[in-house]
């Protein structure tokens, strides 16, 4: 397939699945400005030796149908085009695909877990996961990436019309992993998507999450937890496409960074096409820099081409703790310690709250209580 | 029995000396009122006296029971037995009262309160400052109104029953209801033990419902004037133009 240009206003994004139609980046890219491209390990030039493994494992609701596809099943690729060159080199690589589906006007009775265990860092891996949500059904996924790995990946999620799809996206990698995926949720008409994305470990990751609409009605709301230690390199890049009216967009990303060279990236992407009249969006990035030598990078770019908004705004704020939180805490003799313990978990609250999978949401606690423990 | 003991303090915030010398002595028993006009310095003591990192001690000495509280950080002072209760209770987003609240008696009493106990207790306290329950899983302070904030401060006082308490300006903002409930948890506190009181105001008409033993009046970073309760009623009278005025022209 040749070169597609998306009709993006001004981020003049390309989309292809061929790897040959997206140049080598050499980092002055927009896209590719922030991530450091000699921690890529080869993923984005071409030069990573695919011999590595990631084992995917799928425990499956029973009302849930999984299939293990090859490289030439018709379902693959039709919710999502490659974006950028690791996205075309992980869609042109993979081996073999994860298919997910959810019999129409059926509700899984309980969360879907897909683990993708890496077995090692010293050579790359592709994957492809396909998650089809038919009419009316309901689901839950949990996406559980753990180990050690290099490794990119696509994920589609094809909400189809009246469906649900509620995602947990974990990335509790081992510290030398790398990790490049683009997660697209494609919404039909009155479709719901929820994404709740956990970003821990790694060397480097980067994700990519992507909310289209075909049909009037969806609602997506994307949320993301990170915590970023010493020389940890994690970015999240967020894009919603409002090409259809009255559809609905939330974006709600919180992070805590501590130690030397620790680095957050958010690009948060809104798009808010002539077409999309009666456009509800908004979206927010906030990063807590806990110690000297951290850093973060926060970018939201709102578009609106359309005078026919219901709604549409954005906030990045990036900071210290505040000492006046900590004082008052202390004052009522609550040790350092422990009052910076409670404002970060408060920091955290209301978006932990937000994980429907008790499990995870108990993880994901549990994580951030021995982040806080380094 | 526990003494307060502050002595010939200086403080700066920045640059800028605000305290000028203060003596000060409060005993359990005692209830004192530091009434001032704005800018005299009366929060900066509150302030210095609880460890804000703001507030910088150039010389004197605060002693609670002997022990140096100057030489302590902020969380051991106030379980050294200090309490501050703040003119401005500062928002904590996230943390639930209920949360807060029992991390700061789990400090103060040196260990976690059963938690049955907690809520009896809890509740309480809360009914007897008419608070409405729920603020119990509300987040501390935000979306507060004034009036809350205040009730909410003085909840803490009767919960973590401090051997010296320094109220900074806790009338403030209050309309007549609030403050009727407020400084009777005030009286609650100050007769449920050995406990002394340093309240600090602008206006009089909290001392109609907290009858203090001493005041003293403030100006300029030190104290002033020093007398019994009619002092205060010669403020009412007078206003604070005398010791502005005297301030000015030292």
């Amino acid at each position: 397939m040749g070169l597609e240009t998306k009709p993006l206003s001004t981020l003049h994004e390309k989309a292809s699945y061929d790897v040959a139609d997206f140049p080598v980046p050499t980092g002055r890219e927009e896209e590719w400005r922030f991530t450091p491209l000699s921690r890529l390990k080869g993923l984005h030039n071409g030069t990573a030796a695919v011999t590595g493994g990631v084992v995917v494992d799928v425990e499956a609701a029973p009302e849930v149908r999984v299939e293990t596809v090859g490289r030439d099943d018709a379902r693959l690729g039709k919710a999502y085009t490659p974006a950028d060159r690791v996205s075309a080199q992980a869609y042109s690589s993979f081996e073999k695909a994860t298919v997910v589906t959810v019999p129409k006007m059926t509700a899984a009775s309980r969360p879907t877990v897909i683990t993708l265990r890496g077995s090692g860092a010293g050579a790359a891996a592709y994957g492809h996961v396909l998650v089809s949500v038919e009419p009316m059904a309901e689901a839950v996924l949990v996406l559980d990436h753990r180990g050690s790995a290099v490794y990119a990946d696509n994920v589609e999620f094809d909400v189809a019309e009246g469906a649900t799809l509620k995602v947990v996206s974990l990335q509790d990698w081992d510290d030398d992993a790398v990790h490049v995926s683009h997660h697209h949720a494609r919404l039909g008409k009155d479709a719901t998507f929820r994404s709740f994305v956990v970003t821990l470990g790694g060397d480097l990751v980067r994700l990519s999450p992507s909310v289209s609409y075909t049909a009037p009605g969806g609602d997506a709301d994307l949320t993301g937890l990170y915590f970023v230690d010493a020389g940890q390199h994690l970015e999240h890049r967020l894009l919603v496409d409002h090409s259809v009216p009255n559809c609905r967009s939330n974006v709600t990303y919180k992070g805590a960074l501590q130690g030397d060279g620790a680095h957050a990236v958010w690009i948060g992407d809104v798009i808010i096409r002539a077409e999309a009249e009666g456009t509800d969006t908004y979206e927010l990035n906030r990063n807590l820099i806990l110690t000297d030598g951290a850093r973060a990078d926060s970018v939201p770019n709102l578009e609106i081409l359309t005078g026919e908004v219901a709604g549409a705004g954005h906030a990045s704020a990036s900071g210290r703790l505040d000492d006046e939180h900590i004082f008052y805490l202390q004052a009522r003799g609550i040790p350092f310690d422990e009052a910076r313990r409670l404002v970060i978990h408060g920091f955290f609250a209301q978006l932990l709250e937000k994980i429907e999978v008790p499990e995870i949401r108990e993880r994901v606690l549990s994580a951030v209580e021995a982040e806080l423990a380094r | 029995m526990s003494t307060l003991e502050i002595r010939d303090l200086h403080v700066a915030v920045g640059d800028k000396e605000i305290l000028r010398g203060v003596d000060l002595t409060v005993r359990s028993g005692e209830t004192h009122a530091i009434m001032g006009p704005n800018g005299s310095g009366k929060s900066t003591l509150a302030y210095a006296v609880a460890g804000h990192p703001k507030y910088t001690v150039t010389s004197g000495t605060v002693l609670l029971d002997g022990e140096d509280l100057l030489e302590m950080s902020v969380d051991e002072r106030a379980r050294a037995g200090l309490f501050l209760a703040m003119q401005y209770p500062v928002e904590v987003p996230g943390v639930s009262v209920s949360n807060f609240l029992r991390s700061a008696i789990t400090a103060v009493r040196g260990e976690a309160p059963k938690l049955r106990e907690f809520a009896k207790e809890l509740k309480g306290g809360m009914d007897a400052l008419s608070i409405d329950p729920a603020f119990a899983q509300r987040n501390t302070n935000e979306g507060f109104s004034g009036g809350e904030k205040k009730r909410h401060e003085i909840l803490q006082l009767e919960l973590l029953k401090p051997k010296i308490a320094v109220l900074d300006e806790t009338d403030s903002g209050l309309d007549v209801d609030a403050l009727r409930v407020v400084s009777e948890g005030i009286n609650r506190f100050r007769a449920s033990g050995d406990t002394g009181v340093l309240l600090i105001t602008h206006y009089t008409r909290i001392l109609r419902y907290v009858k203090p033993d001493f005041v003293h009046v403030f100006a300029a970073g030190r104290v002033v004037e020093e007398g019994g309760p009619e002092l205060a009623d010669k403020l009412e009278a007078e206003g604070y133009e005398a010791y502005t005025a005297k301030a000015a022209s030292a």
